[in-house]
Formats: C-alpha cells, sequence, structure tokens
C-alpha cells in the first residue's frame, strides 16, 4: 500500500515536470504549423533577405531584413550597455565590496531585475526618449538608441546575478594561491578569478543577450517602428518582437500576413534557442574544468 | 640555537576571529634552514598562526592580531607592512593542491609575471622551480598542457615549484601531504628535507611521524597555546610536558 502510494506521488511530480516539456512542443509545433505555409508563398531568401516589409500593400512584401536589422541594432547598442555594466556590478558586489555595500547593492539588483517591462517602457516612453531628443536635437527619441539603452539596463540583472553565480564557484584556494604568490587584488581579479570564471561570465553575456532579444512590451513602445533597414541609432528601428505584438491584432487569421509573424515568432524562438543551448554548452564545460578540483 | 640563526621570531602573539581568541601568546623561533612542525590536535590553532607569518589571515574580515613576528627586524603583523613584500619572502604550500587552471608553465611562471621579467629569464627560472621541486622529468614534455590534468601529488609539487620560483627566504606548509596517498607524501618529504638546505621551513601536519620524518624542531600546541617547542628528537622521547605526552601517546587527538 506505501509503495502505490510513494509511486503515485513520483508519478504526479513526473507528470507536472514533463508538462513543461509538453507546453514546448505544443509551441514549437504551433509554430512550424502556423508559420510554414509561408513559404509556399515565398522562398526563405526572399523571407530573411527581403529588404521591404510590406504587409498590407499589394501585393504585400514580407521581406524581414529590416526587422531582423532592427532586432540586430538594438541588441548591439543594449550590449555595450549591459555588458560592462552588468560584470562590473558582479566584480563588485562578489569581489571587492566591503560586507556592508554588498548587502544594500545585491537586493537593488535583484529588484531591478523584478520591475516589469511595461514600467520600463513608461519611464523609456515619458522621460528617457524626449530627453534624448533633446540632447541629440533629432527629430525623435523614440529610436533605436533609446531602445538600447533601456534594453541594456534591463538585462543588467540577468548578467549580474549569473556572473555572479560564476565568480562564486571559483575555488577560494585560487585567489589564496595568488595571494600567497604576491599578487595583490587587482592582479588575483584580472589573472585568476576572471579567467575561472570566464565562462560562467560569457554564459550571463549570451543569457542576457536571450533576454535582450525576445524583449517585446518596450521595444514596442519606444522603437519607433520604422520597418526600415537603417544602421544609424539616432533612426526609428523595428524589431521583431515589436513587429508581432504591434500587428498580430490586425492580421486576418490565416492569412499570408498571419503566417508570416508566425515565421518570424519561429525565427525569435530559434535565435533565443541557440542561444540558450550556447549559454548551456558552455557552462557545462565549465562545471567540468573546475570539478577535479573542488 | 645562536640568536643570529633566527630568520622569524614571534613574540607574545594572539590572535582573535572576532571576539574568540584563536592565539594565546605565542612565543617561538624559527631558525635558519631549519625545518619546524606544529602539531596538534584539530581547531588547536596551528593553520591560524602559520598563515600569520604571510599576512594570509589579513583576508579574513573581523579579525585582529597583537603581538609581533618579526622578520628582518620589520614586524608582520603591522598593518602598515606591505602584505606582498612579505609574501614574497614568506611562500605557502597549501594544504589541498590548488593550481591554476592554466597549463604548467603558467602555473610556475605566475609569480614571475607579476614582476615583469624577460622571457627567456621566465623560462630558466621555470625549469629551475620545476627540477627544484622533483617535478621537472616528469612534465618537460608537456609544459603547455593544462595543470589540472596533473596527479594529485605532482599537483602538490607544481605548487611547491610555483612558490619556489619567486624565489622565497621562508615556506610555509599548511598540511601539505593531507590529501596525498603514501607514495606521493614520501616524495614531498624528501623533498622538504632537501629544501632546508637553502630555505627555512614551516610545516603544520597532523601526522606525528610526519613530523618526526622531517622536521628539526617540533611545536605542539593545544587550544590555541604553545605547549611545548623543543628540538624533534627530544620531544618524541622525552616530552617535557605532560599533555604533549598524553598527545603523542594517543590520549586524546
Amino acid at each position: 500500500m506505501f509503495s502505490f502510494k510513494e509511486r503515485a506521488i513520483k508519478f504526479i511530480f513526473s507528470c507536472l515536470a514533463f508538462s513543461c516539456l509538453l507546453f514546448l512542443l505544443a509551441i514549437v509545433v504551433i509554430l512550424f504549423w502556423q508559420g510554414a505555409p509561408l513559404f509556399s508563398y515565398m522562398d526563405f531568401s526572399q523571407f530573411f533577405f527581403g529588404k521591404s516589409w510590406y504587409p498590407t500593400s499589394q501585393p504585400p512584401e514580407f521581406g524581414i531584413f529590416p526587422l531582423i536589422s532592427g532586432s540586430l541594432i538594438v541588441t548591439l547598442g543594449a550590449m555595450v550597455v549591459c555588458v560592462p555594466l552588468g560584470i562590473g556590478s558582479a566584480l563588485y558586489i562578489y569581489e571587492l565590496s566591503g560586507p556592508n555595500s554588498k548587502k544594500i547593492l545585491k537586493p537593488i539588483v535583484e529588484i531591478l531585475g523584478s520591475i516589469p517591462s511595461i514600467v520600463f517602457g513608461f519611464f523609456a516612453l515619458t522621460i528617457a526618449a524626449p530627453a534624448i531628443q533633446q540632447f541629440f536635437n533629432i527629430p525623435t527619441g523614440l529610436c533605436a538608441l533609446t531602445a538600447s539603452i533601456i534594453l541594456g539596463i534591463m538585462a543588467i540583472p540577468t548578467i549580474t546575478s549569473i556572473s555572479e553565480d560564476a565568480l562564486s564557484f571559483v575555488p577560494n584556494s585560487f585567489r589564496e594561491a595568488s595571494y600567497a604568490l604576491g599578487a595583490n587584488k587587482f592582479q588575483t581579479l584580472f589573472k585568476v578569478t576572471i579567467p575561472a570564471a570566464a565562462s560562467g561570465i560569457s554564459t550571463s553575456v549570451i543569457l542576457g543577450m536571450s533576454r535582450i532579444v525576445g524583449e517585446t512590451m518596450t521595444v514596442l513602445m519606444v522603437s519607433g517602428g520604422a520597418a526600415v533597414i537603417t544602421s544609424s541609432f539616432f533612426s526609428p528601428v523595428r524589431p521583431m518582437t515589436a513587429t508581432i505584438a504591434a500587428e498580430m491584432g490586425e492580421a486576418a487569421f490565416g492569412s499570408l500576413h498571419y503566417q508570416a509573424l508566425f515565421a518570424i515568432a519561429l525565427v525569435l524562438f530559434m535565435t533565443t534557442l541557440v542561444f540558450n543551448v550556447i549559454a548551456e554548452r558552455i557552462s557545462q564545460k565549465y562545471a567540468l574544468k573546475l570539478g577535479a578540483n573542488r | 640555537m645562536l640568536e643570529q640563526n633566527i630568520r622569524v621570531k614571534a613574540k607574545d602573539v594572539s590572535f582573535y576571529y572576532g571576539q574568540k581568541r584563536a592565539l594565546k601568546d605565542l612565543n617561538i623561533n624559527f631558525f635558519t634552514n631549519k625545518v619546524t612542525a606544529f602539531i596538534g590536535p584539530s581547531g588547536c590553532g596551528k593553520s591560524t598562526f602559520i598563515r600569520l607569518l604571510n599576512k594570509m589571515n589579513d583576508l579574513i574580515p573581523n579579525t585582529r592580531a597583537e603581538g609581533k613576528i618579526l622578520l628582518d627586524d620589520e614586524n608582520i603583523l603591522d598593518k602598515k607592512v606591505d602584505a606582498v613584500k612579505i609574501r614574497r619572502k614568506i611562500g605557502m604550500v597549501f594544504q589541498k593542491p590548488n593550481p591554476f587552471p592554466k597549463s604548467i608553465f603558467q602555473n610556475v611562471a605566475y609569480g614571475l609575471e607579476l614582476c615583469s621579467m624577460s622571457k627567456k629569464e621566465m623560462e630558466r627560472v621555470v625549469e629551475e622551480s620545476l627540477q627544484k621541486a622533483a617535478l621537472w622529468n616528469e612534465v618537460k614534455d608537456r609544459l603547455r598542457d593544462n595543470a589540472l590534468g596533473l596527479s594529485g601529488g605532482q599537483q602538490q609539487r607544481l605548487c611547491i615549484a610555483r612558490c619556489l620560483a619567486v624565489e622565497p627566504e621562508v615556506i610555509l606548509f599548511d598540511e601539505p601531504c593531507a590529501s596525498l596517498d603514501p607514495i606521493s607524501t614520501s616524495k614531498i618529504e624528501e623533498l622538504i628535507l632537501e629544501l632546508k638546505k637553502q630555505y627555512t621551513i614551516v610545516i603544520v601536519t597532523h601526522n606525528m611521524q610526519q613530523a618526526a620524518r622531517v622536521s628539526d624542531w617540533t611545536a605542539f600546541m593545544y587550544i590555541g597555546e604553545l605547549i611545548e617547542f623543543s628540538p624533534t628528537k627530544e620531544i618524541f622521547v622525552v616530552p617535557k610536558e605532560k599533555k604533549t605526552q598524553e598527545y603523542l601517546s594517543g590520549r586524546f587527538g
């Protein structure tokens, strides 16, 4: 009787755990199912490298290159913001700060991570965008630069907390060995601690990137929404996520437009999947590398 | 022992972790080209004491030391004394082999890179240090391999080589064989006997036989106090203190 109860409990929990897999599979299947028919209308290169996204003109054009370039420029800009700030904060909090400032800073970074993205978007729309418009004297503050800065700030907590974990996995014996050989704090940090945590830190950057690429609400509000190819941070852009969010409501069910949006979602899904797999690979290698010594 | 043979002199050394007093008024001398072993039960303060000698305890927050440890008339315990300078004179080998996750060469060269040195000179010192640590013949063909691929005993000799490369005068061994097999242990012991010709050596050990085999002087510590400090030949045969006798005969520990 007892063993039946145990088996039942185990069964229930395994069902709960596997439900995640079910959701994931369902999403992938639906993305393919809804998105794939588009490619009977156009081929992959037209879709990926087509230079114009005019879903409502006659005939409609579904080239997502402007959207990809929008995502790319915003992501690059955001990385410039979040990588130095995120890694820098982690290094300060874990390696350099005293226990008191650690006690204050760590929760602050966590709170930053828990702010809903709509709040960031609202802040960007009402404060950051006008300020940037005035400062650079550009026609609109709703541009790639604003989106980059806000997305960068949003990704800091991800990078900081995972980098911090990576630093905490570096055995203290490495630091002690370095000090005992006459290294000072910064030599120890740059020659021993950071190299030993490097793969964990790069994992954090990749996951931060994945967060930026997938972020929707904020980019929808501040990126400006122009589906044009640009290399300027001062012009409005329309990243992939914003396109889906803005147009899903008006695309007729089952239409080509509808299918194209699903195809974009598939591209986004694949991108973040690749990022996550890379991150996972790196952290596995990392665990093996230090494992022998712990 | 003559006064000029004293390399390091500790006077009335006490140490506190927060409010807790971990060492009580230690007085001890370490003699040039001699091996001094610290024995005593776990938690008696042996490691705490030798970590004072190269200022490693400075890294632990909320601790404080009193008294004096003199090296070349300089008080190591003085906060104003440069830790880097002291650590270059007093090297340390830790309980668990802790090579960096770098190549064998880079491990030994680490301390040299800190003070800019020409590449040629560096290669010479690395080879010399590995030879002194009796590891050269085993690794000379794979200096570029990751040090973590070495066996535990080899890793520990690599750590010794790394320590020798910066040319210290005193070497501290904090239970260097605690995680090693008997064969590796005997290699390290042979090495210590070889090294004492050039260096002043302090070793903490849990293993009384090891203390008897390698040391010239033995210090017995118990709950933060130095109970007895005598030549090794005497302390193991005719201990002066009752506590020492009890410990050596296995009454506690």
